[in-house]
């Protein structure tokens, strides 16, 4: 119970009149770009991550908890109210979301995504408190060849086990090691990959790296294949849910949020899996409740069931909480969410590591306390503003994505007050195009640019105790258990993914096949 | 490499996809270089005392995955391996890529780098946007310069009152 009270002074730090501003423009800000077709909670987040320069870290982790939430909150509106989902966490939601928004229950759909969010993320942060010290107690006491077996895991799996195609994933992780490479070795003091520009020896602005790939990168791949015709947006009033709706919400809030939670701490985890799963069970529950004709069983999966959107949204949620645990108890980012507040972190001279709950404790309480507010901030101004960023999806293409890239150059140029930054970006932003292009995932580029020094620093303190002898790297227990599983998922990945594939596109399968039965009808 | 995607018998139907994406044998060559550079560089870092790994080894393994890498990326093209492009709210891949409006945009923020110092911020980046939506295909251009300096002048003044931090007035000095 000591991690509550740590929790409870976190609160107290977070709670004066001027933080709660900050949270309050947070979460605004945060739903405000994350509700923009083609911007995900990572991009909304590198976007507004020079707002909080100016900031105390205090502040910052304030605000960007408020940024955090509400980015989330945001791409799940523009899922349910436009029919194609932004990122791969919300084709879930969007698939009954999209459906019930077009058979005028849009306002039920966002006030169970934005209810269930809210519980998913509360319990998700107070599982974070419980769990994540614990995890850092053991972590400090972590040698350098385990830890760098973790980086190692947490690598290869995320190019390897996510995305459709490994060797992709593969050579995506090791172009962001490249890039990490840059700069000034840490040991010797020489320069790497410099090519003569003073500007990069001192390493580059992960800011300007992640906001050159996640916001320049995805908006000129959609200027180079701009749809013609914007999608159509449902129309949506008040958000309100019904006695019913309630009943049928509750649990599929708690069963995503047990799916999500656990799945957002793994390595490759994320939020994809998740949400796949809990959609599934929400189906087969929904079936089975109408096979056995339980009087308040229904069974709307195809037409737009709320239980679809329930479970999804909040597995999204709990995911989102769980990355947490890693990220703050080993230093370690799992999504693309958590590198890009990793580097934020950076920023205040916080260095990712096991070491960031011992000695930043009371900025870790701050974070998880000012979580807590943010979620709760979010349903407060959320519900009531919903009609109103739903109006934001129409704003017009060429200005929307012109306002991103006004944003993003302003972003670049506010970390040095240097037009090299920008010219820089623009470099990133077309590697990010080109990525889009072929099909290489942006997740391992940008872990790999994050982890990559931090792993060469393990290695060497590693191989320096050892005298260079490359056996200390599989001289402990936990580390040879590391290699252990990592070798276990790269045999099993195979089989797995088969039976996702296999199952995923029978489930969108059906939901199209019932889609255009039900609009058959209609005419 | 069973998960590839494998190229569609009948993705489109009045004109046959290519079997082979040719880009993609680019792609693998400039990463081969790319990785090839990091070796040849690492090779002309020197090795410190009491240091048995040294500045090398790291970027010795990486040049060598990527050079592997893209190596293995060629061979699955030539086998018929194609990406799968990124889908998105406002994306639409099955049209060709419409690269004078890349172009465009990448003219723009060239001319941002160019003129930002001299300029501010505030007029550099109220061109930038106006460009930038003249680019993606607007034609209410005296709308969007307005927008423009509206969002420029005011992300100035929120930067450096709010947060302060100096982005440059420029040939504004004095007048913001």
């Amino acid at each position: 119970m000591e991690n509550l009270g740590l929790l409870w002074d976190g609160l107290g730090a977070a709670l004066t009149p001027m933080n709660l501003l900050y949270a309050a423009v947070g979460v605004l800000l945060g739903t405000f770009v994350g509700v923009l077709p083609g911007i995900g909670p990572a991009m909304a987040i590198a976007l507004l991550l020079p707002v909080t320069f100016g900031l105390e870290p205090t502040q910052a982790f304030i605000m960007f908890a408020g940024l955090y939430y509400g980015g989330m909150y945001g791409g799940s509106t523009t899922s349910i109210l436009l029919n194609t989902p932004g990122e791969s966490a919300s084709v879930m939601t969007a698939l009954e979301g999209s459906l019930m928004a077009r058979a005028g229950r849009g306002a039920q759909a966002l006030a169970t995504a934005a209810i269930g969010s809210f519980v998913a993320g509360t319990i998700g942060t107070l599982l974070v408190a419980m769990f994540a010290p614990a995890l850092a107690d053991v972590a400090v006491e972590i040698g350098a060849p385990s830890y760098f077996a973790l980086m190692v895991l947490a690598l290869v799996m995320t190019a390897t086990v996510l995305g459709a195609s490994p060797l992709r994933g593969l050579l995506s992780l090791f172009l962001g090691l490249t890039i990490g490479l840059v700069g000034l070795d840490l040991n010797t003091g020489q320069p790497r990959l410099t090519f003569g520009v003073t500007q990069l020896v001192d390493r580059l602005d992960i800011v300007v790296v992640a906001v050159g790939i996640f916001a320049l990168g995805e908006a000129l791949w959609v200027a180079a294949h701009l749809r013609r015709k914007p999608a159509s947006v449902a129309p949506v009033g008040q958000p309100w849910m019904g006695r019913d709706d309630w009943r049928r919400s509750w649990k599929p809030w708690l069963r995503g949020t047990v799916y999500g939670f656990p799945f957002g701490a793994l390595p490759a985890g994320g939020a994809e899996l998740p949400t796949f799963l809990s959609y599934v069970t929400e189906r087969s529950l929904a079936k089975r409740g109408v096979a056995r004709r339980r009087a308040d069983a229904k069974d709307e999966f195809g037409q737009g069931a709320i239980e679809g959107v329930a479970g999804p949204e909040a597995a999204n949620n709990a995911s989102a909480a769980g990355m947490l645990v890693p990220m703050l108890a080993l230093g370690l980012p799992v999504t693309a969410t958590a590198s890009v507040m990793l580097s934020a972190l950076q920023g205040y001279g916080i260095q990712p590591g096991p070491q960031l709950m011992t000695e930043h404790a009371d900025m870790v309480w701050t974070l998880l306390a000012s979580l807590l507010i943010g979620n709760l901030l979010l349903l407060v101004l959320n519900l009531p503003l919903a009609p109103l960023w739903a109006r934001l999806l129409r704003i017009p293409r060429p200005q929307l994505y012109a306002g991103i890239l006004f944003f993003a150059c302003l972003g670049a140029y506010a970390t040095n007050l240097d037009p090299f930054d920008i010219a820089l970006l623009l470099v990133f932003g077309l590697l990010g195009m080109a990525m889009r292009r072929f099909g290489l995932p942006v997740l391992p580029l940008i872990l790999g640019v994050i982890l990559g020094p931090l792993m060469e620093t393990k290695l060497r303190e590693a191989l320096t105790i050892s005298g260079g002898d490359p056996a200390i790297l599989w001289s402990e227990p936990l580390a040879i258990a590391i290699y252990a599983v990592l070798a276990l998922v790269l045999l099993a990945r195979p089989l797995l993914s088969r039976w996702r594939a296999r199952t995923e596109s029978q489930v969108v399968a059906e939901a199209h096949e019932a889609e255009t039965v039900s609009e058959g009808a209609q005419r | 490499m069973s998960a590839e995607t494998e190229a569609p018998d009948a993705g489109a139907p009045d004109q046959p996809a290519p079997r082979v994406d040719a880009a993609q044998y680019g792609l693998a060559a400039v990463l081969l270089a790319v990785g090839a550079y990091t070796v040849v560089d690492a090779a002309t870092l020197e090795v410190g005392f009491a240091d048995p790994v040294g500045p090398r080894v790291f970027p010795f393994v990486i040049g060598a995955g990527l050079v592997v890498t893209s190596v293995l990326l060629a061979v699955a093209t030539a086998r018929g391996s194609r990406p799968e492009p990124e889908a998105g709210e406002d994306v639409d891949v099955t049209t060709p890529a419409d690269w004078p409006t890349v172009l465009k945009l990448v003219g723009v923020i060239l001319l941002t780098v160019a003129t930002v110092s001299w300029l501010g911020w505030a007029l550099a980046g109220a061109i930038l946007f106006a460009g930038a939506a003249w680019a993606l295909g607007s034609r209410t251009l005296i709308r969007d310069v307005l927008v423009g300096l509206v969002l420029a002048v005011g992300s100035w003044y929120g930067f450096v009152v709010g947060l302060g931090i100096p982005l440059t007035p420029g040939v504004l000095d004095g007048i913001l």
